[in-house]
């Protein structure tokens, strides 16, 4: 297979990576209109978790879907400290996720180290292209794929959507508002979970690997307003490519200036119309 | 007949404000009953109270022999309370049908589990929520309107949209809150008749209104409000020739 294609397949497979983060950040966004900056750390944590797992002799798969159960329950817990407290505002939600993203650099130091981690992914490679990058593409489409049904198809997807849309009234016709953004921020955390987890065999991990991700992650989001998961997807596989592809015929130290390229000019032509964050 | 909501010396203060002054207020299961009055008279007020969005700072409110007065607003919904109108928009991001499926979510059993992995359990809640749904549709005349957006629905069907939303959970009492409001004439008559059905089929009603006319076709009672108190309370043609109510509202001296 020609460089291009090998190229291609990598960069989205990375893409994904940065679509269910940015996917992560839009559930919790649209539901409780915090943007989680504590997004990233799900994902390291669930990596790092692995990394755990994985030598105390769990088998692969296990290890990592464990990993990513308890991304969710952390995402949980962020969700309590973050937005628990009946009549907190968005803006100081906000401001919580962050702290505890910086709270969670010093667990992690304290619990692996500084160094960068990394376990073993699908050995093999077809083509020359590493299996492992196949297995990240079809898990990724499998799990949008199962979320979107969720929305689209279940009481809880219409109460979550209805929150989303006007949480004073969905109060009011009987919505446990609070419940929903918990769930939010629970599916968020899966999500961002999931995204370490499925990275972490062909990019290593640190504590601070968060930040990477989830610049790439918001970039994709902000593409469709922090509210679009189709565009948001879109927004992850050609950010993933377009890094890849600057990575390998250029250099690869501009990947991360790629992606805040890419959202300072999504701003830049948002802001010429509406204010990105309000318009819903 | 008996009471299905007893309001007990219900007191609102904003600051040092009374909102809402030792109100007391009861409807009987299978009535319509209106709360009336003018401008800042405590309605709204009222409203909240007995929804669940404000708490009194004094007073009781029963419903079916329990005091619900405590009780988160999607508690309420729960115990059979659902609320339409003035604070509940429908949802724009949803299809007509989908919003209607919304109201029934307080009732549904099944939980967050059964949805993401959709058990059967939870597929059995979906066949009788899209059935109640139907249902809900059908009854505000809305079938042909199943599969639109809510959001291209012209306001007086968005109304019945609103009343189907909260029909679907199967309430026994409804609060409607100002359903006339912004309706022009063939609209507002479409509305009353739909109310005039609901009480038909059983349902208690509590509306508060400002549209005169509107109140005295529907309320079985009427209950006026005055600057945070109950000045009057009876049936229609009784609080007509209340002198309190005819100075409230067309002044004079007090």
């Amino acid at each position: 297979m020609g460089e291009l294609a090998q190229y291609l397949v990598t960069g989205v497979g990375i893409g994904c990576a940065y679509a269910l983060t940015g996917s992560g950040l839009v559930v919790i966004y649209r539901v409780t209109r915090v943007v989680n900056f504590a997004q990233g750390s799900f994902s390291v944590f669930a990596a790092l978790t692995v990394t755990t797992l994985l030598a105390a002799g769990l088998p692969h798969g296990f290890a990592e879907t464990l990993a990513v159960l308890l991304a969710g329950v952390i995402g949980l817990i962020v969700g309590l400290v973050a937005t628990g407290k009946p009549g907190t505002t968005a803006q100081s939600a906000l401001i919580v996720t962050l702290g505890l993203g910086v709270f969670a650099y010093a667990v992690e130091i304290l619990l692996w180290g500084d160094q960068p981690r990394s376990f073993d992914g699908i050995p093999g490679s077809v083509g020359g292209i590493q299996k492992h990058y196949l297995l990240i593409i079809g898990v990724t489409a499998v799990v949008l794929g199962a979320t979107a049904l969720l929305f689209a198809r279940t009481d809880l997807g219409r109460a979550l959507t209805a929150t989303a849309a006007d949480p004073y009234a969905a109060r009011i016709v009987g919505i446990d508002v609070t419940r929903m953004g918990l769930l939010a921020f629970a599916l968020g955390g899966a999500l961002g979970g999931l995204a370490g987890v499925l990275i972490t065999p062909v990019q290593q991990v640190s504590f601070d690997s968060d930040v990477a991700l989830v610049v790439s992650g918001f970039s994709a989001a902000i593409l469709g307003n922090l509210t679009r998961p189709g565009l948001t997807l879109a927004g992850g596989l050609l950010l993933g490519v377009v890094q890849t592809l600057v990575g390998g015929y250029l250099s690869t130290s501009y990947q991360s200036e790629v992606a805040l390229i890419f959202m300072l000019a999504v701003l830049v032509a948002r802001a010429g119309r509406r204010d990105v964050l309000e318009a819903a | 007949m008996p009471d299905l909501l007893t309001v007990t010396g219900a007191t609102r203060r904003f600051g040092g404000v009374y909102a809402l002054r030792d109100v007391d207020l009861d409807v009987r299961a299978g009535e319509t009953h209106a709360v009336i009055g003018p401008n800042g008279a405590g309605k709204s007020t009222l409203f909240k109270l007995i929804g669940g969005q404000l708490i009194a700072t004094a007073g009781t409110i029963g419903y079916d022999g329990r005091r619900i007065d405590r009780l988160a607003p999607h508690r309420r919904a729960r115990r059979g309370i659902a609320i339409a109108f003035q604070d509940s928009p429908v949802f724009h991001n949803l299809s007509v049908t989908e919003n209607v499926m919304v109201g029934a979510h307080a009732v549904t059993r099944a939980g967050p589990v059964a949805a993401i992995l959709r058990l059967p359990r939870h597929r059995r809640d979906e066949v009788t929520i899209r059935a109640l749904a139907a249902d809900a549709l059908a009854r505000t005349g809305l079938t042909e309107w199943a599969d639109r957006p809510a959001a291209a629905l012209p306001l007086g069907q968005q109304r019945a949209l609103q009343v189907a939303r909260a029909l679907c959970g199967g309430p026994r009492l409804l609060l409607l809150d100002e359903p006339a409001s912004g309706l022009r004439g063939p609209e507002r008559t479409a509305l009353a008749t739909l109310i005039e059905q609901l009480r038909a089929d059983g349902l208690s009603i509590l509306l508060v209104e400002h549209d005169v006319a509107f109140v005295a076709r529907l309320a079985d009672r009427v209950t006026v409000l005055d600057l945070g108190r109950v000045i009057a309370h009876g049936t229609f043609a009784e609080i007509r020739e209340d002198p309190a109510v005819i100075t409230a509202y067309l002044g004079g001296p007090r």
